[in-house]
C-alpha cells in the first residue's frame, strides 16, 4: 500500500528524499549545538572574514550573506557562494555535528539539575553572543539586526489581534507612533538638553537605567489610544474594527503633524543612543515570552474561541468583550514599546514613518509568517526584513518582487507560512536522541 | 423555590412571534423534555434562557434571581450550561482545550499569571486539565483530546459539546438535540452518558429531542411546543396519548 501511494507522487517524494538525505545526519543535533556552531562561524568571520573575502576576490566580507552583493555584481556569484560555504555552512555543519553528542548529554543533564528557565537563559545568552559578534563586523548589520528585532515585537503583537483574535486591525502604526513619541518625549524632557524641552530635569547619567520606564510609558500611552479604538469597535459584533482602526492611524498621524511641541511634520530628533543591541534583544525576548505565555494560557486561548464562535464562547462563560479589549490593549502596548525602541534606534522620528507604508509592512509580515502563530510571526518579521534589505539594490523592482512573493504565499498557504503552530521553547531546546526529533516536532501543531 | 422558573416569556423576531407565553419550572435533579416540530421555537427558548436573546416579555428566575438582561457568560457562570443543536465548536481549538475553555470564569490566576507564567498559573492550568481529562473520560472521548474538531466525526463532536458544557459546572444542563445525526448505537451510548452525568453531578436537565424513544425513556415530564406555544405538558404516557399532541406532531412519527 505505502509503495503504491509513493508511486503516485514521484516528484514530491524525490524532493522529499533529497531533503531527508540532507537532513539525515543532523536529526539528532540539538539547538545548543546549532548555537555553538553559529558562534564558531561568526567568530571565524570576525577574525578572518575580510581577509578571506579579499583572497577569493570579494571586496570585503559580504554584509547580508552576499545577496545584495551578487545582485549588484553577478560575476561575484561563485566567490560569494565559496564565502558562504567556508564561513557559515561548513563551520556550522561541522561544529553542530561534532558537538551533538556532547550537547545532548549536557542539555539532558542541565534540565535534570537546574530549573528549565536557566537552561533557556543559557541558550538565549548564546544566541545573543552569536548576534553580537555577527553585528560586530559592521554597523549596517547592527542596524538591520535591531530593526528586525523590533519588527518581531510589532509582528507578534499584531498577530494577537489579526491572528489569534481574528479581527482586522490597522491601528498598529498609530500605536507605534504613540509609543515612539511618548518614549522620545520622556527621554528628551528628562535627560537631554535639547532645543524644544530645554535643560534635562534629571541627571543624564540615569537615563539608560530609566529608559525602560520611558518605553513603558510609551506603551501605556498606546494602550490608552487603543481604548479609543476598542470601545466603539467591540461594542457590537461586526467588522467595524478595520475601519475605525484605520481612521485612528490617520488621526494620530495628522495630530502629530499639527503638534508643534513635538516638531510637527519635521519630526523629533536627538534621542539618546540607548536602544543598543542588548537592550533591543532583551525587550524582544521579553515581548515574545510574555505574548507567548498569554496566548498559550486558557485566558489567552479564549481569543480563539471568540474568533471561531463568539456565541459558543460566551455560553461557555467566556467574557468575550473583556477578552477582546484586553488583547487589543495588550497588543497596542507592545506596538508602543516597538515604536519607542524604533525611535531610539533611529534617533529620529517623524509622523511620515507611521502611515500606510508602515501598516502595509507589518500586515505583510503577519500574513506572510502565519496567522495565530508566534513562531510564524518571528519567521515573517525576520524573513521580510532580511529580504527587504537584501533586495535593496534592485530598487524599484524590490517593490514588485516582495508583493509577488506575498501573493504566492497567500495563494499556496492562505494562512501564512507557519500558521497555527504552538511555540514551545522547551521542545526546541530539548536533547534530540532519537532520529525523529526534527524541527517540525519541536513546533507542535496546536 | 424552584431552581429555574420561566414566567410568561414571549419573544418576537421582528413581526414573527417565535415564543408565546412560555412557562417552565425545574427542580434540582429533574429531567424534563421539550418536543415539537421543526421551527416550533424550541431552540429559541434555550437561547432566551441562556441570555443569547433577550425576551420581549416575561421573567426568568434562577434561584429566585431574575436573570433577564444578564450577558450569556454571566448566566453560564451562574450554572446554566448548554450544548448547541448545530455543533458550535471552535475550528482551531483541540478537544482538550474546548473543555478547558469552559473553566474560563473559574480561573483565578488573572492576567499576571497569563502574562508571566506564574506558579499559580501552571498549578491552576494543571488542575483544569485534570478535570477536563476526567470529563472527556466520562463521555468516552479521552483519546481524542489532542485532536482538532475539524477532524472528528459527528457522534464524537456531540460528546465534545457535552463535556464542554459539563466543564462550566452547570446546575441546569440544556441539551439541544443531543442525538441529532447519531446512529442507533451512538444514541444508546448518549442516553447512557446523560443518565450517568445526571447521577454524578445531580443535575437538572432540560432537553430538546426529536427521537420519541429517547425523550420518553429519560424524561419525567415533557412539554410539547407548536408554533411557539405549549399545547400539552405531562408525563411521557400522558403526552403519548394526548390527542392534541398526536394530531399536531406525534402522528407522523408514530406511524413510522
Ligand atoms: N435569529 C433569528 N432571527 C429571526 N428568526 C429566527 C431566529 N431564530 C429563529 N427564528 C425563527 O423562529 C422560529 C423558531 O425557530 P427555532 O427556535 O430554531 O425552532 P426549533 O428549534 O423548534 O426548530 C423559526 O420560524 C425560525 O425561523
Ligand atoms: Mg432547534
Amino acid at each position: 500500500m505505502a509503495v503504491a501511494v509513493q508511486d503516485l507522487t514521484p516528484e514530491k517524494s524525490a524532493l522529499r528524499r533529497l531533503w531527508e538525505r540532507v537532513q539525515g545526519p543532523f536529526l539528532h543535533v540539538p539547538m545548543l549545538s546549532w548555537l555553538v556552531g553559529a558562534l564558531v562561524a561568526v567568530l571565524i568571520e570576525l577574525s578572518v572574514g575580510n581577509n578571506l573575502a579579499r583572497l577569493i576576490g570579494l571586496p570585503k566580507a559580504p554584509v547580508l550573506f552576499g545577496v545584495s552583493l551578487i545582485l549588484k555584481e553577478p560575476v561575484l556569484v561563485p566567490a560569494a557562494i565559496v564565502y558562504i560555504v567556508l564561513v557559515y555552512l561548513a563551520p556550522v555543519a561541522l561544529v553542530a555535528r561534532g558537538t551533538a553528542g556532547w550537547a545532548n548529554r549536557t542539555v539532558a543533564k542541565l534540565l535534570d539539575t537546574i530549573p528549565a528557565w536557566v537552561v533557556i537563559l543559557i541558550h538565549l545568552l548564546l544566541l545573543y553572543a552569536v548576534l553580537h559578534f555577527w553585528a560586530e563586523v559592521n554597523t549596517y548589520r547592527l542596524l538591520v539586526l535591531r530593526l528586525t528585532m523590533i519588527a518581531i515585537v510589532l509582528t507578534v503583537s499584531l498577530n494577537v489581534v489579526n491572528g489569534y483574535m481574528g479581527e482586522f486591525s490597522c491601528s498598529h502604526p498609530g500605536f507605534m507612533a504613540l509609543g515612539a513619541y511618548g518614549a522620545s518625549v520622556f527621554s528628551l524632557l528628562f535627560f537631554v538638553d535639547d532645543r524644544i524641552f530645554g535643560a534635562p530635569i534629571l541627571p543624564p547619567a540615569l537615563g539608560p537605567f530609566l529608559f525602560p520606564l520611558g518605553l513603558i510609558a510609551g506603551g501605556l500611552l498606546a494602550s490608552v489610544g487603543a481604548l479609543f479604538v476598542a470601545i466603539p469597535s467591540f461594542r457590537t459584533r461586526g467588522d467595524y474594527l478595520a475601519i475605525i482602526s484605520l481612521a485612528f492611524t490617520f488621526i494620530i498621524k495628522s495630530v502629530i503633524e499639527n503638534l508643534e511641541v513635538v516638531g510637527g511634520p519635521r519630526g523629533l530628533g536627538g534621542q539618546p543612543d540607548w536602544a543598543t543591541l542588548p537592550v533591543v534583544f532583551a525587550w524582544t525576548v521579553l515581548a515574545v515570552w510574555i505574548i507567548n505565555n498569554f496566548v498559550r494560557s486558557t485566558l489567552g486561548r479564549a481569543l480563539n474561541a471568540v474568533r471561531d464562535d463568539e456565541t459558543a464562547a460566551s455560553a461557555m462563560t467566556v467574557n468575550t468583550r473583556r477578552t477582546k479589549m484586553t488583547a487589543f490593549l495588550f497588543a497596542a502596548f507592545w506596538a508602543g514599546i516597538g515604536g519607542g525602541l524604533l525611535a531610539h534606534v533611529l534617533k529620529y522620528v517623524n509622523p511620515g514613518s507611521f502611515g500606510l507604508q508602515a501598516l502595509a509592512e507589518v500586515l505583510a509580515m503577519v500574513y506572510f509568517g502565519g496567522l495565530n502563530s508566534v513562531v510564524g510571526s518571528m519567521v515573517g518579521a525576520v524573513g521580510f526584513n532580511l529580504l527587504s534589505e537584501a533586495l535593496r539594490p534592485l530598487e524599484i523592482f524590490k517593490w514588485i518582487i516582495i508583493p509577488v512573493l506575498l501573493i504566492l504565499v497567500m495563494i499556496f498557504r492562505p494562512t501564512g507560512l507557519i500558521a497555527f503552530r504552538e511555540f514551545d521553547v522547551l521542545k526546541i531546546i530539548r536533547p534530540k536522541h532519537t532520529a525523529e526529533g526534527d524541527t517540525d516536532h519541536a513546533l507542535t501543531g496546536s | 423555590m424552584p431552581l429555574l422558573e420561566v414566567k410568561n416569556v414571549t419573544h418576537y423576531f421582528g413581526g414573527l412571534r417565535a415564543v408565546h407565553n412560555y412557562n417552565l419550572t425545574l427542580e434540582p435533579g429533574q429531567i424534563r423534555g421539550l418536543i415539537g416540530p421543526n421551527g416550533a421555537g424550541k431552540t429559541t427558548i434555550f437561547n432566551l434562557i441562556t441570555g443569547i436573546y433577550r425576551p420581549s416579555e416575561g421573567e426568568i428566575l434562577f434561584n429566585g434571581q431574575n436573570i433577564v438582561g444578564l450577558q450569556p457568560y454571566q448566566i453560564a457562570a451562574m450554572g446554566l450550561g448548554r450544548t448547541f443543536q448545530n455543533l458550535q465548536l471552535w475550528r482551531h481549538v483541540n478537544v482538550l482545550d474546548h473543555v478547558k475553555m469552559a473553566r474560563y470564569s473559574k480561573i483565578t490566576y488573572g492576567l499576571v499569571g497569563a502574562f508571566f507564567g506564574t506558579r499559580k498559573r501552571y498549578r491552576e492550568e494543571a488542575e483544569i486539565e485534570e478535570l477536563a481529562y476526567h470529563l472527556l473520560e466520562l463521555v468516552g472521548i479521552r483519546r481524542y483530546a489532542d485532536q482538532l474538531v475539524t477532524n472528528l466525526p459527528y457522534g464524537i463532536l456531540r460528546r465534545v459539546e457535552m463535556a464542554r458544557a459539563l466543564a462550566t459546572e452547570p446546575k441546569v444542563l440544556f441539551l439541544d438535540e443531543p442525538t441529532a445525526g447519531m446512529n442507533p448505537e451512538e444514541l444508546v451510548q448518549m442516553m447512557e452518558i446523560i443518565r450517568q452525568v445526571h447521577q454524578e453531578f445531580n443535575l437538572a436537565i432540560f432537553l430538546i429531542e426529536h427521537r420519541m424513544k429517547f425523550v420518553m425513556e429519560l424524561c419525567e415530564t415533557i412539554q410539547t411546543l407548536v408554533f411557539g406555544e405549549v399545547i400539552a405538558e405531562g408525563t411521557p404516557e400522558q403526552i403519548q396519548n394526548d390527542p392534541r399532541v398526536i394530531e399536531a406532531y406525534l402522528g407522523k412519527e408514530l406511524v413510522e
